[in-house]
This record gives C-alpha cells, sequence and structure tokens, in this order.
C-alpha cells in the first residue's frame, strides 16, 4: 500500500495515525504540506525506522517550494510527479491522509 | 494502468487540485490511461467556466479541459458531482433550464453526474487516487 501524507505534523495527527497502522510492505510519500514531515526537526523520529528501511518518500517539487531541500532527515528518498505515479502502480492501492 | 482520480478541494483555495492535475498530467505522459476524474464536495468549482484567474497565474479549469480526459463516445470524463455542483451554484444547461435559472457556468470539457460515477470509477479502475485537505 501508498500511504500519503498532505499534512505537516505540527499541524495534524495524520502522520502518527498512518505510522501507528502501516503494514511492513507499505511506504509513506509525503506531498504538499506533509513534506515538511521530512525535515529535520524534533518529529522525525516517528519515521526514521521507515526511512532507514527505503520506504518514505518526498515529492520534490513541494520540498523545494518549501525550501527545506538542505535540511531533509537520513534516508528520505525524492520523486517527481512520475515517480508519484510510479509508486501507485508499485504500491496497489493508495490511501490518502488528508 | 487505468487511473481514476478523486478531487475533494477547489483551485486556489488548497493545493489538492493542483497536486492532482500535475499527477494526472503525469500519468498520462507516462503512458497511463486516467479513465475519469470524479470532483466532489468543493472539488466541484473546479468546473467553472467563469473562472478568470490573473494572466500571469496557472488557469486551473482551463489546465483540467487540457488534459481531453473522455470515453471511447467522446463524453467527458471529468465528470462534477451533481447534488454538490447544484448547492454551490455550479450548473451546465440543462439544470439551469430544469431549474429557471438564467446562464450556466459549467465548462465544456466537463459533465456533470451521480455518486455513481465515483463508485463505478473505483471499480472500473486500476487504482483510485484521492486528493483533498
Amino acid at each position: 500500500m501508498l500511504h500519503t501524507v498532505n499534512k505537516s505534523s505540527f499541524e495534524r495527527n495524520s502522520l502518527q495515525s498512518c505510522v501507528n497502522i502501516i503494514d511492513d510492505t507499505s511506504v509513506i510519500l509525503f506531498i504538499e504540506d506533509g513534506v515538511i514531515n521530512a525535515a529535520n526537526n524534533s518529529k522525525s523520529s516517528m519515521i526514521a525506522d521507515l526511512a532507514a528501511q527505503g520506504r518514505v518518500f518526498a515529492l520534490q517539487g513541494d520540498v523545494e517550494a518549501r525550501g527545506i531541500s538542505s535540511k531533509l532527515a537520513d534516508n528520505i528518498k525524492l520523486v517527481d510527479y512520475a515517480g508519484f505515479v510510479d509508486l501507485v502502480v508499485e504500491h496497489g492501492t493508495a490511501v490518502s491522509w488528508v | 494502468m487505468k487511473f481514476a482520480i478523486q478531487v475533494n478541494e477547489g483551485p486556489y483555495q488548497h493545493q489538492a487540485s493542483d497536486t492532482a492535475f500535475q499527477f494526472a498530467k503525469a500519468a498520462i505522459e507516462n503512458g497511463h490511461e486516467i479513465m475519469r476524474v470524479f470532483f466532489y464536495h468543493d472539488g466541484v468549482n473546479n468546473a467553472s467556466s467563469f473562472t478568470l484567474p490573473p494572466q500571469d497565474d496557472r488557469h486551473v479549469v482551463n489546465n483540467w479541459a487540457s488534459l481531453d480526459i473522455k470515453d471511447a463516445d467522446g463524453n467527458p470524463e471529468l465528470v462534477v458531482c451533481v447534488a454538490a455542483a447544484l448547492r454551490r451554484g455550479m450548473l451546465d444547461e440543462s439544470e439551469a433550464t430544469k431549474n429557471s435559472i438564467e446562464g450556466n457556468n459549467l465548462h465544456p470539457a466537463f459533465r456533470i453526474s451521480g455518486l455513481g460515477q465515483l463508485i463505478e470509477a473505483g471499480i472500473q479502475s486500476d487504482r483510485l487516487v484521492v486528493f483533498g485537505d
């Protein structure tokens, strides 16, 4: 499964809810304000293990638009919109945490 | 692969409709099919032909129209939820006439239909991706 998260953890609890229920094969993609979760900050530990397993992605355009390219947490993989499409193809059902 | 997209937010209010458009564009450019885009809740505002953004801004409505998403018979597959549309003042010619209202504002690249079209899209597509706030 692909889980998209479009809110910062400083605004909503959607990422925490997602991390709580995610299974061992699913991946997370941060889009829109969700890319704030890809920055190295006080809540980064929430996704550190998943990121180390290569299961955390962020939409590059949204990362750049928010000026956090140089502040990314470890092991975050950047994708463009074509990469977003590939993730949906590869991981089956897409769950949108909004 | 066959994609369906659901858009729950209006343009210029939240990034959802821009993200949905960029996703749809990338899918088409990479050889996939968008079989339907379903506009629900405030998403119906993506279909207004009265939309006039400043010239140096993106035109979200025309962007959707430019994707030219149609079925095999040439009918638009940019589908606007009828209940969500009517309560927000989004009317095609037929709904305007039926309700004795002068004028209509549904862009011709879109059509008005019911929620069954969303369920059908979920069944017939390989993937349904939802964009909202």
